[in-house]
């Protein structure tokens, strides 16, 4: 079944409040063997200009992929999740993701294409402070594999 | 050390990165990212979905291209945009060496608002594994 084109625009309920620590970002740094400072001592991040520890580029996936889970949890969207790949990931950081925030991610569909029998959902997370202040914006395009119809001779 | 824009030119080539994956790696990314997902750690799971053996994530190895960048700038902070398309695996075999990432870069472009454009080559067992890999770092102006 192909992934209804109506839910093109939808946005879901923020999610609840995520707490960042030093610790997390210290041990998703140690994950990715990233060595700098600026993720594991205070001090060093302030010398540099932050307030606090600072996350890896990355680290914003931990919010927008359980931010995902409401899509793809959403029983009238069924998307098959067994079949679902990881395409693209593109991050905006409007400033980096720093120890003491508190945060919460609005997620919107903003595509949905079948193309040679899979299904491409781009998705955007906007990650905010509670406050309201615009920290990331992370853009995914998932994969379902086979779950498209596939019309003949459609990009054969 | 930061890096300013004044000492960047277009075309100028990044210090290469080579970072061993191994499937103890990939224990440790799902566990600081949340990303449980068999494929990347159970090579009976893997290998019934289809895939040649465990995967490397495929935001792991965006998050090792992204180290390319920061330890090039010094400051993880600076990077504005990083975007990558994932087009093939990172296949990491059980045989106590797993598998190689490579990463090299270049200046594709000096932005007049003071950003700097990096294009990003990720490769293993001598194939590409990202598409598009680009970075907008913002650097301290002169």
């Amino acid at each position: 079944m192909p992934l209804d084109q109506s839910f093109i625009g939808r946005e879901y309920p923020p999610t609840p409040t995520y707490e960042v620590g030093r610790e997390k970002i210290r041990e998703f740094a140690e994950a990715i063997k990233d060595r700098s400072p600026l993720h594991r001592d205070p001090e060093a991040a302030k010398a540099a200009g932050y307030p606090d520890v600072i996350a890896p580029p990355t680290f914003a996936v931990l919010l927008s992929m359980k931010a995902h889970d409401a899509i793809v949890e959403d029983p009238q969207l069924g998307l098959d999740y067994s079949r679902v790949v990881h395409g693209q990931q593109e991050f905006t950081h409007h400033r980096p993701i720093q120890a003491g925030d508190r945060l919460r991610t609005v997620v919107h569909v903003d595509d949905i294409k079948a193309r040679t029998g899979n299904d491409f959902l781009t998705v955007r997370a906007e990650i905010t402070t509670v406050e309201g202040e615009p920290v990331c914006t992370a853009k995914s395009t998932l994969v379902a594999r086979g779950t498209a119809e596939d019309p003949e001779g459609e990009d054969a | 050390m930061t890096l300013r824009m004044s000492e960047v030119s277009k075309g100028d080539l990044l210090p290469e990165l080579s970072v061993p994956v191994t499937r103890a790696d990939l224990v440790r990314y799902a566990g600081a990212s949340g990303d449980f997902n068999p494929i990347h750690w159970n090579e009976r799971f893997a290998t019934e979905v289809g895939l040649p053996d465990v995967i490397a994530h495929g935001m792991l190895t965006m998050a090792l291209a992204g180290r390319l960048v920061t330890e090039w700038t010094g400051d993880p902070g600076a990077i504005a945009n990083y975007s990558v398309r994932f087009t093939r695996p990172v296949v990491v075999p059980d045989d106590g060496e797993g598998a190689l990432v490579e990463l090299s870069g270049k200046v594709a472009a000096k932005n007049d608002d003071g950003t700097v454009k990096v294009s990003i080559t990720a490769r293993s067992a001598g194939q590409g594994v990202l598409g598009g890999a680009s970075a907008v770092v913002r650097l301290a102006q002169d």
